[in-house]
C-alpha cells in the first residue's frame, strides 16, 4: 500500500497543527460558529443529534493493520469503544468531545491517516472496488489512480469551497463493485480498439434527493490526462453551479439542466485550455505510485492444499460460511475473505475495539497486514491462503465476525438514522434490528440468495436506497415514522434507479412487507434468478397486488349498472 | 485602509465602491468600480488616461473583461461569502489564460483560514471582512509548506521533486 514520505507526512501534521489553532480559536471566542463550522467539516468533523461526529479518511479503503489497531485505539480513549464503517468506505466516531479531535487527529497522522476532506463542499475521498489488485475480473488496478486523486485533490487551492460536495469513484473491473455510476465522477479503467488502458468518464451521477445514473462524457480518457480532465470538470463545475439552493448544487443538476451534450462541450472547451499544461501527468508518476500497490509474495503451493473443502462436509456453519464469505483470488490456492459486520444483534457496520484489534491480529497472522473496507459496510482480508481458511474462520467466530451472511437479506446497507444522524427522519438501524429479527433462519436467507436490501433514514440516501434490490426510505408522517420501499434498483454495472412499490409503510410493518415481497420472489423465480433478476422479469405489479390487496369491490357499484 | 499585500500589512487607499449607477460621475480617487459601472461608461473612463480598478463577482464571467485587462492596474474578486468559491476560479483563470499580471485583490467575507486558497489562486491583496484581526489573519500563510498542486504560486506538482 502507499507509503507517506516527508512531504506527505508534513501535509497531515501541519494539517494537526491547523486543526488545533482553528478549534482553540473557536473556543477562545475568536471564530464564530459560522465561521467555524465549514473549518471543521473539511476535518470530517460534524455536530450531530447527541455528540459530534468524526469521519476519518480510508483512502479507497484501504487500512493497514497498524492503522486499524490505531482506530481501535482512539474508540477506547476518546470513544464509546466502538467505530462505524461507512458506505465510502471511511470510519466514523459517534462520540468525541470537540476538545479532543485535534489530538485524534495527532493519533491519526502518527500512522499516516487524516480527516481531510471527508465533509465539506470540497472532493471527498476517493473510492473504489474493495477487491482491487486481487480480483479475476480486473483490467488494472484501480488504486494508484485513487491515491493521485487524493494527492491532487487535498487542499486543491480552486476547488475547496464547491456549491456542494463532490465525490470520485475508480473501478478497474468488469463488474462495477464500487457504484461508479452513482458518484459525480466516476471512472472506468477501459482498453480501446488500440489496446492502450484509460479512463471512461461517467460524470453527474448521484443519489439524494434527485437521483441520477450518471452519463459517460469521455468514452476513453488516456491516464497522463486524468488530472487535467477532472481539473476541467471541476472548473466548469465551480462556476456554473447552483449555489441558491443546496438540494440542486451538485453537479449531476449541473450536467441535467445543461444537457449532456451542452455540459460535455463546454467541459472539452475548458479542458483543451488546459490539457498540456503542468497537469499532464508523467508515466514516471505514474510508475512510482503503482510500485506501491504490488502484489505479496504469493506461496506457488498454495493451492495443494484443498483441507478446508473437506472440513466444510463436516461442518455446516464453516460450508455455509465458505459458500457467501469467500471471494476469488486470482492467484490459485488463495481467497479473499469478507469479514461481516453485520452480525444480527449488531448496527450494520459497526465494530468494537476489540473486534478491530483481533481482525487486525488476523490480518498479519493470514492477510500481509492488510484489510479493506468494503462500499457494503463489512472488511476484507483480500489474500488468505485457503489452507488458512478454517482457522481464520474460527477465530473470526471466536468474536462475533463470522456471520455467513454476504451478499444475503442481513447483508444490509444501513445509514445511522434517527439514532445518530441530526438530519434523519427516520430510524433505520431499528429497521436493521428487526429484519434481523424476522429472519434468523440461516438456512432460508441462504435460499433467497444474493439480495441488497439498503436503507436510509431520511432523503439524503446515506444509505443508498435508490439503488436497493429493495430500498427502504424512512419518512415522517405526522410525527411517526413510516418507511417507503422501492424495489428493482442496482448500482452495479446495470445500475438503475428501484421503482416506488406504494404507500408507505407503518414502522411495525417493514420486515413483514419484506417477507411478502420474498414469497412472491419464492413463488415466481425461475432456476437461479436472483430477486433483482425476477423483479425485472415481472415487474412491480405481483409485489404490489400482495403488499397491498385490492379491496373488494363494493356491490353497490354493481346495483347501479 | 490596511490590507494584505505580498503577505505583508500595507497601507493603500484604494476604496470599494460597491453600487454606483450607470449614470453617475465617475469617483475621484483610487476607486475600484462596479465591472457595469466601467462596461457603462468605458468610452469615457479610457479618455482619462490612467489605468483603473474593477471588481467583479461569481456572476461576471471573465470572459467579459479579458478584452480590456491592460486598462487595470486591480481587479478586486468578490466573495459574497467566504463559501461562495467562484472567485478562486476567476483568479486562476485571470492568471493562468489571460496572464493578467496586476493586482487580484479579494474582497468581502475575506477570512484568514481562506488566505491560503486565495494566494495559491493566484490573488495577490487582500481586504479582510469587517472586524478581522489582519496582523492575527497573516498567519494563515503559514499554515502549510508542502503543497501537493501546482497552483499560481508553485509552477511545479510535488511529485516532480520526489
Amino acid at each position: 500500500m502507499y507509503k507517506y514520505d516527508n512531504y506527505d507526512q508534513t501535509i497531515v501534521d501541519e494539517r494537526v497543527a491547523q486543526f488545533r489553532d482553528q478549534t482553540e480559536r473557536f473556543l477562545a471566542g475568536k471564530l464564530t460558529e459560522d465561521e467555524y463550522r465549514p473549518l471543521r467539516l473539511m476535518n470530517g468533523l460534524y455536530v450531530q443529534r447527541y455528540a459530534p461526529m468524526l469521519r476519518v479518511a480510508i483512502p479507497y479503503g484501504l487500512v493497514s493493520s497498524e492503522q486499524l489497531r490505531m482506530l481501535a485505539h482512539i474508540s477506547r480513549k476518546y470513544d464509546k469503544s466502538y467505530a462505524h464503517f461507512s458506505t465510502r468506505q471511511n470510519v466514523q466516531f459517534n462520540w468525541p468531545a470537540l476538545e479532543t479531535v485535534p489530538d485524534i487527529l495527532a493519533d491519526l497522522a502518527s500512522v499516516e491517516m487524516h480527516a481531510i476532506q471527508t465533509s465539506g463542499n470540497d472532493i471527498r475521498n476517493t473510492t473504489s472496488d474493495q477487491f482491487a489488485g486481487i480480483a479475476e475480473d480486473e483490467l488494472e488496478d484501480p488504486r494508484p489512480y485513487c491515491e493521485i486523486i487524493r494527492q491532487w485533490s487535498t487542499f486543491h487551492p480552486e476547488f475547496s469551497f464547491l456549491p456542494r460536495k463532490f465525490k470520485i469513484a475508480v473501478s478497474g473491473a468488469t463488474n462495477d463493485r464500487a457504484a461508479v455510476k452513482v458518484h459525480d465522477i466516476g471512472l472506468y479503467l477501459v482498453k480501446n480498439d488500440a489496446g492502450v488502458v484509460g479512463f471512461n468518464v461517467i460524470v453527474g451521477g448521484g443519489l439524494g434527493r434527485t437521483p441520477f445514473i450518471g452519463p459517460s462524457i469521455k468514452p476513453f480518457l488516456e491516464k497522463q490526462h486524468l488530472l487535467s480532465y477532472l481539473e476541467a470538470i471541476l472548473r466548469v463545475y465551480n462556476r456554473f453551479g447552483r449555489r441558491d439552493n443546496m438540494y440542486r448544487a451538485r453537479i449531476k443538476i449541473l450536467v441535467n439542466d445543461l444537457g449532456k451534450e451542452e455540459f460535455t462541450r463546454q467541459v472539452e472547451e475548458e479542458w483543451s485550455h488546459i490539457k498540456d499544461s503542468v497537469l499532464k501527468l508523467d508515466q514516471k508518476e505514474i510508475d512510482r505510485v503503482k510500485g506501491f500497490f504490488t502484489a505479496p509474495d504469493y506461496d506457488v503451493n498454495a493451492a495443494d492444499d484443498n483441507s478446508f473443502e473437506e472440513a466444510g462436509k463436516s461442518n455446516k456453519a464453516f460450508s455455509n460460511w465458505t459458500k457467501r464469505n469467500l471471494f476469488p483470488h486470482r492467484v490459485a490456492g488463495y481467497k479473499a475473505v469478507v469479514v461481516s459486520l453485520k452480525a444480527p444483534d449488531i448496527p450494520p457496520g459497526d465494530a468494537t475495539d476489540e473486534q478491530m484489534d483481533h481482525i487486525a491480529e488476523l490480518a498479519d497472522q493470514y492477510s500481509y497486514g492488510e484489510i479493506v473496507v468494503t462500499h457494503d459496510q463489512n472488511l476484507v482480508l483480500p489474500n488468505v491462503k485457503q489452507a488458512d481458511l478454517f482457522s481464520l474462520w474460527e477465530k473470526l467466530s471466536e468474536k462475533n465476525l463470522a456471520t455467513a451472511n454476504i451478499g444475503l437479506l442481513t447483508d444490509m446497507i444501513c445509514c445511522p438514522g434517527l439514532d445518530f444522524c441530526a438530519l434523519a427522519n427516520a430510524g433505520s438501524i431499528p429497521i436493521a434490528k428487526q429484519i434481523n429479527e424476522k429472519f434468523d433462519d440461516i438456512d432460508y436467507l441462504h435460499d433467497i440468495g444474493d439480495i441488497k436490501i439498503k436503507m436510509s433514514g431520511c432523503m439524503n440516501a446515506c444509505g443508498h436506497h435508490h439503488v436497493g434490490h429493495i430500498g427502504i426510505l424512512g419518512v415522517r408522517k405526522k410525527d411517526e415514522e413510516f418507511y417507503q420501499l422501492t424495489l428493482g434498483g442496482s448500482a452495479e454495472n446495470d445500475a438503475c434507479l428501484g421503482d416506488r412499490l406504494g404507500p408507505s409503510v407503518a414502522k411495525e410493518e417493514v420486515a413483514g412487507v419484506i417477507s411478502k415481497l420474498l414469497d412472491v420472489y419464492v413463488e415466481q423465480r425461475q432456476e437461479d434468478e436472483r430477486f433483482l433478476d425476477t423483479y425485472r422479469r415481472i415487474g412491480v405489479t405481483p409485489f404490489k397486488d400482495r403488499v397491498y390487496p385490492k379491496k373488494p369491490v363494493k356491490e353497490k357499484a354493481y346495483a347501479s349498472n | 485602509m490596511r490590507v494584505i499585500k505580498d503577505k505583508k500589512i500595507s497601507d493603500d487607499d484604494w476604496v470599494v465602491v460597491r453600487e454606483l449607477e450607470d449614470s453617475a460621475p465617475a469617483p475621484t480617487g483610487n476607486a475600484i468600480l462596479p465591472f457595469s459601472y466601467w462596461r457603462a461608461n468605458r468610452d469615457e473612463l479610457l479618455k482619462q488616461n490612467t489605468t483603473h480598478a474593477v471588481w467583479i463577482d461569481g456572476d461576471i464571467e471573465t470572459e467579459e473583461l479579458s478584452g480590456d485587462l491592460q486598462h487595470f492596474s486591480m481587479i478586486a474578486l468578490d466573495f459574497p461569502a467566504f463559501k461562495d468559491g467562484r472567485s478562486y476560479s476567476h483568479a486562476r483563470l485571470l492568471r493562468d489564460r489571460y496572464a493578467y499580471k496586476g493586482d487580484l485583490r479579494a474582497i468581502g467575507d475575506v477570512l484568514r483560514d481562506q488566505l491560503f486558497y486565495m494566494h495559491r489562486s493566484g490573488i495577490s491583496s487582500f481586504l479582510l471582512a469587517e472586524d478581522k484581526d489582519i496582523e492575527d489573519a497573516l498567519k494563515g500563510f503559514q499554515d502549510f509548506t508542502v503543497r501537493y498542486q501546482a497552483a499560481a504560486d508553485d509552477a511545479v506538482p510535488i511529485y516532480k521533486l520526489r
